[in-house]
């Protein structure tokens, strides 16, 4: 697994718990991984020890935990890089469901061996979307929390459901009720190089 | 059906309310801001707004219907006796947009009328241009870089129809495609290239300036992730370094005492030497440390070495090397003391300091301190090697003569 996703752990789990619990998280895994490079390649069981110790030191089932890193990535400030990157998908919540599809595309040309599963969106009636992730188990928990704090970011009033999942794949539906309930969080396409 | 490929597309009305009526296919739209760009592929100009296709021109057959496919013929061709054996060639598709579909397609675009005088502005270009161009001669507000000096239309088209257009100084040169319209007027799509990355933040423009085709937003989103990743690796790279350097001074270094180590001693001697510089070096044991250890625990001889460590650092210049070399051995270097008798007066002065009972946790631990020293003015050709043995010598002189006392080597030790 990329750096990427166990810096996100390790980010959820220090920002959100504090450092002594991710001491206690690393130490659990027994990866004898202290902290982890944002541009390192890691081998999957890593991940897999990881997400198992912070499931143990956070007592809260995986799923939780998921949804949990997946609206963090979106909501918290540190540098908030993620959450633009996705605004650029869309200067709607609509359009960006419907740049889902790209999303996995679009990272991998950002960040080579940074692969995300397949995911396809269909909107099959106005305003109701099906999202379907084929690839990695899990991932759909955290896309769920991601959407759930896209949708507050850009003002939206949507219902997220975890659909029935299909073999190999994840389901999420999204019924989006009104696009600018609120004022959302303010996007400007220039502002992000320091 | 002819088989021949397009050789020229398109047409045009940009449809505003003032559009006065279409005329014939010479004559240019008027000067005021609205505009009928039409295509004459066939001659004859539709009305503006109009979406229907071209009635048939005098240059071609009748045809019983239009060809639904949009292939079109040259204007050129005129029909002459030996064509009525042909088949007839397709029906010129008009393809008639209004203004604000012109505007969706390509943001950035300009019209031009034959006499160089701009009809129409896309929203975006209007936005990054003073308000009011429409009806204003382009000449008075732009030049063109290429093709170089251009005014006239004809001149536009020249380079085939690529063109850089240069606003002034508040706007980067604009890139862009011209091609020709009906009537002798000129379209030109423009575009701010990799300019776009800065101008999208001094005019705050939004994805919605942009066609839905355009790869504007694809750019920016990757500039924006490659300089987060840039970021990052600089922030690696620096935390690298840093560790680097702990790693190397650590390589140098002592633990328990924080002096030098036997390898930053030899470094030091190494480079001293190599430089000619002239030092003295003192060897010095601790006398009685094995009794401490024993009687009073590790511990206390542990102590016992951090304080002499620190006890020969204060006692030395900032320049000097202090280094722990063995278990209970120290070296110096003392850079620039050669005389002897300022060597012995060094010597002696640690002798006096370690000779002080050190207090350990209410313990107190007594040591002695034997030395042996020499410099590179005893030597013709000073060598690191016979030095640290030489040191070493007078050492030895000194514990067999009672210890606690300085010896300085000479030949006949």
């Amino acid at each position: 697994m990329h750096g990427l996703v166990n810096c996100a752990i390790q980010g959820f789990v220090t920002d959100t718990c504090g450092q002594p619990a991710w001491d206690r998280v690393t130490r659990t895994s027994g990866t004898g991984f202290a902290r982890f490079e944002v541009m390192e390649l890691y081998d999957d069981h890593v991940t897999a020890r990881l997400l198992g110790a912070v499931e143990r030191v956070l007592g809260k089932p995986l799923s939780r935990i998921l949804e949990d890193i997946g609206s963090w990535l979106v909501a918290s400030g540190r540098p908030g890089t993620v959450r633009r990157l996705l605004r650029f998908g869309g200067e709607g919540f609509e359009e960006f469901l419907h740049s889902l599809g790209d999303l996995p595309g679009r990272t991998r040309l950002a960040v080579e061996g940074f692969d995300l599963p397949l995911i396809e969106v269909t909107e099959v009636e106005p305003h109701s979307f099906r999202i379907q992730l084929t690839g990695t188990r899990g991932f759909g928990h955290v896309l769920f929390g991601l959407l759930h704090a896209m949708a507050d970011d850009y003002g939206a009033l949507a219902v997220i459901d975890q659909a029935d999942p299909v073999p190999g794949g994840e389901v999420l539906a999204v019924r989006v009720f009104q696009s600018n309930y609120s004022s959302g969080r303010d996007f400007r396409l220039g502002q992000g190089r320091t | 059906m002819s088989a021949r490929p397009p050789s020229r597309i398109v047409l045009a009305t940009v449809a505003t309310p003032e559009a006065p009526p279409a005329g014939a296919a010479a004559s240019g739209p008027p000067a005021a801001g609205p505009s009928a760009v039409a295509e004459a592929a066939s001659g004859a100009l539709p009305g503006p707004g109009s979406a229907t296709p071209l009635a048939p021109a005098p240059l071609w057959p009748e045809a019983d219907e239009p060809s639904p496919a949009a292939a079109l013929a040259s204007p050129q061709r005129t029909a002459g006796p030996m064509d009525s054996a042909e088949p007839a060639p397709p029906q010129p598709l008009a393809v008639t947009l209004e203004a604000a579909a012109l505007d969706r397609l390509m943001p950035m675009c300009l019209v031009l009328d034959r006499r160089g005088v701009i009809a129409h502005v896309g929203p975006t270009l209007a936005k990054l241009l003073p308000a009011g161009c429409p009806g204003q001669p382009l000449a008075g507000m732009a030049s063109f870089r290429r093709p170089y000096a251009a005014t006239t239309p004809e001149e536009i088209l020249r380079s085939g129809g690529r063109v850089t257009l240069a606003f002034g100084a508040e706007l980067p040169p604009l890139r862009g495609q011209a091609v020709p319209l009906g009537g002798g007027g000129v379209l030109l799509n423009l575009t701010l290239g990799l300019s776009v990355v800065e101008e999208i933040e001094r005019r705050d423009l939004a994805p919605g300036d942009f066609a839905h085709t355009d790869l504007t937003v694809e750019l920016l989103y990757m500039v924006e992730a490659k300089s987060a990743i840039l970021r990052e690796g600089q922030r690696l790279n620096a935390r690298l370094a840093e560790a680097k350097k702990a790693a190397e001074v650590q390589a140098l270094t002592d633990t328990l005492t924080g002096l030098a180590n036997r390898r930053a001693m030899e470094q030091t001697l190494d480079e001293l030497l190599k430089l000619g510089a002239g030092f003295g070096l003192l060897q010095l044991d601790l006398d009685f440390f094995k009794q401490v250890n024993d009687t009073l625990g590790h511990a206390a001889g542990d102590h016992v070495l951090q304080t002499v460590g620190a006890l020969l650092r204060g006692f030395t210049r900032p320049g000097d090397t202090v280094a722990r070399t063995g278990g209970d051995e120290f070296l110096l270097i003392l850079p620039g003391t050669t005389d002897p008798a300022q060597l012995r007066a060094v010597g002696e002065r640690l002798v006096e300091g370690i000779s002080h009972p050190i207090d350990y946790d209410g313990q107190f631990c007594r040591v002695a301190a034997s030395v042996g020293a020499t410099a590179t003015a005893f030597y013709d050709r000073p060598d690191a090697d016979r030095m640290l043995s030489d040191a070493d010598e007078a050492l030895y002189a000194s514990k067999r003569s009672g210890r606690s006392q300085v010896s300085l080597w000479h030949p006949d030790l």
